[in-house]
């Protein structure tokens, strides 16, 4: 099962090394990760969407990412109240005839062509990841030629 | 202040009496400045020898060990050295010298990406980019190493780091957001394991090397004695609790007692004290302690419920919650018929050996456990030797036995050896060996014999990689595959560098032999020609329930 957890860190160089190698020592799963600077340049903010068979290894990798010193806090969102989003972008191929459709198509989402060229368009969709899933299937009639998405971003709503 | 002087300056703020070390190109300006500073500094022959001295130094005296090695090939000898204390759980600093900042990444002579290679085995690292932060780094690694679940941190420190010269300032607190151990149990936690006790009929006490690291070594005794129960110990436990005490079961787990194993599987609670529920103390883990709740002391959140779903978890410091406990326990269970089963065990099963006249390993250690009148520190390398170590020669006092616990490594006990008696300088200091492992750090004895380190080696010497053998004979048809070994004269080799050497060869000149041993004022070898096919028993298969011994029942 997915869990999507944040994790505030020290913005300091090898932590992101830290995470991973700590999830690659122990085997642990990890779907997604993104992270940035937050408004305190001191600090980043990561969100990882954890793989993991059951709760018990959830647990353990909260307590081992609590060990790393540079770890400042976790927080686990499976129960608590959160958004998430997703950005993604998404390269198709177009052409002239193609555009009313697929206008309608990224109507119905949070989408839309940034560029087109050459029979090429890029469009920027962003949306909770069952959104962007469907998304994706409905675009794939178009032919998708590449993608780069973020991963999950999430916070707390409290 | 230059880089290296504010290091050294440091170090010996932080109390640091001795150093163990190896010079190299990028650590010049810190030896330049270790020529005139008070601090002892002992330069061994090869840096894992020092990473494992000031691991056994630390074992021995509770206070933090420091290494220190060059860039490249003496920081990665450091590794093996700093793997093992991460996985016991010592406090340890290592530094290293790295090439100048400006080359880093350049592939440069003797460079290695040393903070890189020790991010899984170590507590913390640290890559020194500015002077300005060298001395705060310096204080956060020691205040890391030595607090919580104590662990090595290793300071890689850049040449141009240790020339640059700037305004030195000590800082007067250590801060660090992400890095706040629990030091007390939760007080509802602590009633409900008192709760439990009390509606308990059959508990025991399994004490690991937290009860050591936290010197809870008198509170758990008042514990065992309150509830009379029984007391088993893990390997990293050993000490904590007195050997020879009515109450001690001795070692549990692989090669533990049967009686100790007996108890885990028949036991209604568990009560664990600064112990992690490794694969060598549980067997297999379905078939643990079937019968018991489990209370489980730790002051590392993550070892709880890791291997083992624990009843009633509680973080913090042994010492401070067992203080608690002890209060809070208002009703003692009656285990006298528990202390009579157990007792008809230690009857029916005690550890044994049979005798048949040659050397006997067992008897060698019986014999220096008399000799020493169980008084001495005694380190060990690792396989059988470390076994028969645990088995026949009782702990009564925390830091007496040091060994490689969670790493296994072959070659800590002899430079281990020298780190303790150079911490413990009163204590005879006997390293328990075989005739292999002695030979992983065996340039040590120069160390030794330069630095009048007088320890006493026994080497236990049946001309095989024993415990590899062991299995071998068990579980692979008897197809001795490279264990049989070829040994130098290890007496000879003794003297050649200056220490005595003592060959042993009939089992009435084993006593002698070990009271001359202690007389003669030098490093001695004492080279014992033990039976070459014993084996250590009782013995649990890997993977088998923790009761299904083989051997060594009388």
């Amino acid at each position: 099962m997915r869990h999507t957890i944040s994790v505030l860190v020290e913005n300091k160089f090898g932590v992101l090394a830290r995470i991973a190698g700590l999830f690659s020592a122990r085997g642990y799963n990890i779907a997604s990760l993104a992270v940035s600077e937050t408004f305190d340049p001191g600090v980043s903010y990561m969100t990882m969407v954890v793989e993991v068979e059951d709760e018990k290894i959830l647990e353990q990798i909260k307590k081992q990412l609590n060990k790393l010193i540079d770890v400042i806090t976790i927080t686990d969102f499976t129960k608590k109240e959160h958004v998430d989003r997703e950005l993604i972008l998404i390269k198709v191929n177009y052409s002239a005839r193609d555009k009313a459709r697929l206008e309608g198509l990224l109507n119905k989402y949070l989408a839309k062509i940034i560029q087109h060229k050459a029979g090429t368009a890029i469009i920027e969709a962003v949306g909770e990841q069952p959104q962007i899933k469907q998304l994706l299937e409905s675009l794939k009639q178009f032919g998708i030629k590449e993608l780069a998405r973020t991963g999950r971003l999430a916070i707390g709503i409290e | 202040m230059t880089g290296a002087q504010i290091l050294i300056e440091c170090l010996e703020r932080e109390g640091v009496e001795v150093m163990f070390g190896y010079p190299g190109g990028a650590v010049l300006p810190i030896f330049d400045k270790l020529y005139d500073a008070d601090l002892k500094f002992i330069l061994t022959r090869h840096e894992q020898g020092a990473a494992h001295a000031a691991d056994g130094y630390a074992r021995a005296t509770g206070k933090v060990g420091v290494c220190l090695a060059t860039s490249g090939p003496g920081a990665t000898n450091l590794t093996t050295g700093i793997a093992n204390a991460y996985m016991d759980s010592i406090p340890l600093v290592a530094i290293t010298g790295q090439v100048k900042t400006f080359l880093i990444g350049n592939d440069a002579f003797q460079e290695a990406d040393i903070t890189g290679v020790t991010r899984p085995i170590t507590k913390h690292n640290y890559l020194v980019k500015d002077t300005k932060d060298l001395a705060r780094i310096v204080r956060e690694a020691f205040y890391i190493a030595s607090t919580g679940r104590p662990g090595p941190v290793l300071i890689d420190i850049p040449v141009d780091v240790q020339q640059q010269d700037i305004e030195f300032i000590w800082p007067k607190v250590v801060k660090i957001r992400g890095y706040n151990p629990t030091y007390f149990g939760h007080p509802g936690q602590i009633k409900k394991a008192a709760k439990l006790i009390a509606e308990s009929k059959k508990p025991l006490i399994y004490a690991g090397g937290g009860v050591i690291i936290s010197g809870a070594h008198q509170e758990l005794r008042e514990l065992a004695q309150k509830l009379q129960a029984p007391v088993t110990m893990t390997l990293m436990g050993l000490g904590g609790f007195p050997g020879t005490d009515e109450l001690s079961l001795g070692m549990l787990g692989m090669h533990g007692t049967a009686f100790a194993n007996h108890a885990i599987m028949e036991s209604d609670l568990i009560i664990a004290v600064g112990a992690r529920f490794d694969d060598r103390v549980t067997g297999r883990l379905d078939a643990f302690a079937p019968y018991a709740k489990i209370i489980h002391i730790d002051i590392d959140p993550a070892s709880i419920s890791k291997n083992v779903k624990v009843d009633v978890p509680i973080v913090g410091d042994a010492k401070n919650i067992l203080k608690v406990l002890l209060e809070e326990i208002k009703k003692v269970p009656d285990t006298s018929d528990w202390l009579k089963t157990i007792g008809s065990w230690k009857k029916k099963h005690p550890l044994t050996y049979k005798d048949n006249g040659k050397i006997k390993p067992q008897y060698v250690i019986e014999q220096i456990y008399e000799a020493t009148g169980g008084r001495a520190i005694i380190t060990t390398e690792v396989g059988q030797n470390q076994m028969w170590s645990c088995q026949w020669y009782k702990y009564n006092h925390p830091r007496t036995f040091i060994s490689s616990g969670g790493l296994g490594t072959m070659g800590f006990g002899f430079p281990a050896a020298m780190g303790a008696k150079l911490g413990c300088p009163e204590k005879i200091v006997f390293d328990i060996a075989g005739d292999g492992s002695i030979q992983m750090n065996i340039q040590e004895l120069a160390t030794c014999v330069c630095n009048k380190i007088h320890v006493k080696v026994a080497i236990l010497n049946n001309g095989y990689l024993g415990m590899v053998r062991q299995w071998q004979e068990l579980f692979y048809k008897k197809r001795y595959s490279y264990t049989a070994l070829y040994n130098p004269d290890f007496v000879k080799l003794a003297e050649s560098y200056g220490a005595s050497g003592i060959r042993v060869t009939e089992k009435c000149e084993v006593r002698p032999s070990i009271e001359k041993a202690i007389s003669i004022d030098n490093t001695v070898f004492i080279d014992f020609h033990i039976e070459p096919e014993e084996n250590v028993y009782p013995m649990v298969p890997a993977g088998e329930a923790i009761n299904r011994m083989i051997g060594g029942m009388a």
